[in-house]
């Protein structure tokens, strides 16, 4: 269901500029549609594997539930949407949701966008086939509880995508000389690169927390290509995991 | 499962099609037939009668196919339909002056020297254009005989209004609609380039010996001219002559015609005669000054319209419908709008470079050989003689010919979308 229709009209012509922005591929969310499309590939071809999907037919996700965790301007709300499944997406920031729901329903498309957090879904005692927690976990205080909530969302069976940015020397000295695409995802005005989890601890963190971690992945920015690509060797700045609720 | 509810979300909107093709020439019926193969429903919009296009009634033309546009439709399963199709085993460059003969420096370039096999291979448009059709027909491409008058884009797709008035709304226009694209035109793309004053001769000749496979380029003071072999003891001539000296050669009557041809290239196919309709394009640079605009993507002579000297034209148009039809295709699954600018945006880059890199060197190729500065001509002798003398840069020219250099796409190495 969309909720554009309970904006205060003096509010939408706000909202579309706020949509305008977050969906202009040049402007200030840049790194992030950059990023996008392999990260899409990576969570298409991860739940398409699971799933038993073949992503050459129509809708190949209809029937799939799936849950994004942070959608800001709904970048991988949408695409899902796109691909047949039903998506619900939430954001901590409240504005982010009438922002997300206004340019879906521009497209044609229609996605349940909420402000809530992961915690506020399991209260509702909402599950999902996939959650997509995608540069997130880094925002957070304690990985452990929400992942923990992650968990709980799952459908027996189900999928969770996670990726975040790596400690280490490359990563960190990326952050001080402000590459965007490391600081763009920091929370603002700091530098709290202590934060930032290795593979290795992540994997650590999805066990305590039930889930059973099946793949990492490295995002991998290649300047002279000027795009993102996958890498299974190159975990060391940006990398994602796939994990499932057994 | 609840499929349809959920598929439902995004097909609801009104939409007639994901895409509609504008011109059913080669690149637009390629293009329409990749498209459909990966799954996209798709309309092909040409105003001349399916039936005239489907006709055998040979018209003169032939393409000498690079193998990265053999594997195209070798991928789009249109390659084993087509007949009389005849391998290129060898090609031989020369630089001459009607009446002389080659000169004895001349340049060889043989099959053997790379592992694809034949250098290319001679198809006839007749059976080309009447298979691509096919195949699109089988793929279940929505065919209208009509033109596009008008688009309009808005934010989620772009509707496009028919002659007859009706309209369909897709989420991407492509152009396909020839060096003159009304759709370019419609979006604001403007064009450069400019004429050479040279108009290509093309016609068919039957021969007394065998051509062994060989096609050959003559780089004469007036143009380039080659012979391109054809199934059988018939070859292919494009002839490029100055503008107002092609009017009056096209203007003759049979034997007129070849009696000006035949010097050309001297006596090492025997007797010959014509073997179908002659036909004159007169030959432009004309590239557009953008490949897309907002929910619009242009291919083959919409986007780019050489000179035919190295014969890649056709070959870059397929090359576009390869990236073009990559692009979307992938943009789709991994549930991009794929109409969107950023996605276009990597088909243009993708083409892009190649397209000005073609376009200068056969320009430049051009402007060298199609003049008859004694010293010129003494530099281009030694040029060849020297590129025939190194087996690795003449290697790196065949590779370049037959199109396997660069980044290609899936559908120019012969795999699927």
């Amino acid at each position: 269901m969309s909720k554009a229709s309970t904006i205060d009209p003096a509010e939408i012509e706000k909202f579309q500029a706020m949509a305008a922005e977050w969906w202009d591929p040049s402007g200030k969310f840049k790194p992030l549609h950059m990023l996008n499309p392999c990260r899409l590939d990576y969570i298409a071809s991860q739940i398409a594997a699971e799933f038993d999907r073949d992503l050459a037919m129509r809708a190949p996700f209809s029937g799939l539930r799936i849950l994004d965790i942070g959608c800001g301007g709904g970048l991988l709300s949408e695409p899902m949407a796109r691909l047949g499944a039903e998506v619900v997406g939430v954001d901590a920031a409240e504005r982010n949701v009438p922002v997300a729901s206004l340019h879906a329903d521009e497209q044609g498309l229609s996605i349940d966008f909420r402000h809530a957090t992961a915690e506020d879904l399991v209260a509702e005692g909402e599950t999902f086939d996939a959650v997509l927690n995608m540069e997130v976990i880094e925002h957070v205080s304690d990985p452990g509880a929400f992942l923990s909530a992650c968990h709980d969302l799952l459908k027996p069976g189900g999928l969770m995508t996670c990726s975040t940015i790596n400690r280490t020397a490359k990563s960190f000295a990326l952050a001080i000389v402000g590459a965007e695409y490391v600081m763009r995802w920091l929370p603002a005005g700091t530098h709290q690169w202590s934060r930032f989890i290795t593979p290795d601890e992540l994997f650590g963190l999805l066990r305590q927390a039930r889930l059973e971690p099946v793949d990492r992945t490295g995002f991998v920015f290649d300047p002279l290509g000027w795009r993102w690509r996958l890498s299974d060797r190159d975990l060391s700045v940006n990398y994602v995991t796939t994990s499932l609720r057994p | 499962m609840d499929n349809g509810a959920a598929a439902g979300a995004y097909a609801d909107m009104d939409f007639d099609a994901d895409i509609l093709v504008a011109g059913g020439g080669l690149n637009g019926t390629a293009t329409a037939l990749a498209l459909a193969s990966a799954g996209f429903h798709v309309v092909l919009v040409e105003p001349r009668p399916r039936a005239e296009r489907k006709a055998d009634d040979f018209d003169g033309r032939s393409y000498a196919f690079a193998i990265s546009s053999m594997r195209v439709l070798q991928a789009l399963d249109v390659w084993p339909q087509l007949k009389d199709v005849q391998p290129i085993l060898r090609i031989k460059v020369t630089d001459g002056r009607a009446g002389e003969g080659p000169s004895p420096l001349m340049l060889t370039f043989d099959h053997g020297e790379i592992e694809e096999g034949p250098m290319g291979y001679m198809v006839e448009d007749r059976y080309l254009r009447s298979e691509l059709l096919r195949a699109a027909e089988r793929s279940g491409v929505t065919q209208i005989d009509d033109r596009v008058i008008e688009h309009r884009a808005d934010g989620a797709g772009a509707l496009a209004v028919l002659g007859s008035g009706e309209t369909r709304r897709v989420r991407l226009l492509v152009g396909c609609d020839g060096q003159n694209s009304p759709i370019a035109v419609r979006a604001g793309i403007g064009r450069m380039g400019w004429n050479y004053d040279q108009t290509a001769l093309v016609c068919t000749i039957a021969h007394e010996e065998p051509h062994l496979g060989i096609a050959h380029q003559f780089f004469m003071p007036s143009g380039p001219l080659a012979i391109l072999p054809l199934s059988g003891n018939r070859s292919s001539i494009v002839w490029t002559e100055r503008a107002a000296r092609a009017e009056s050669v096209q203007a003759m009557n049979e034997s007129d015609y070849l009696d000006e041809l035949r010097p050309r290239f001297g006596s090492f196919l025997g007797q010959v005669s014509l073997a179908g309709r002659r036909v004159a394009y007169p030959l432009r640079l004309s590239i557009a000054e953008r490949f897309i605009a907002d929910r619009v993507a242009l291919a083959g002579d919409a986007a780019h319209v050489v000179h035919p000297l190295a014969g890649q034209g056709l070959n870059a148009g397929l090359k576009d419908v390869a990236a073009l039809a990559e692009v979307v295709t992938d943009a789709n699954r991994r549930g991009e709008d794929f109409g969107r600018p950023e996605v276009l945006k990597r088909y243009e880059q993708w083409r892009r470079f190649d397209t000005m890199a073609l376009a200068a060197a056969t320009d430049g190729f051009n402007r060298l050989f199609s003049n008859d500065f004694a010293l010129l001509r003494g530099l281009r002798d030694v040029g060849l003689g020297l590129t025939n003398a190194i087996p690795g840069v003449r290697r790196a020219f065949i590779r370049e010919a037959a199109g396997l250099t660069g980044d290609l796409p899936r559908l120019s190495r012969g795999k699927g979308l």
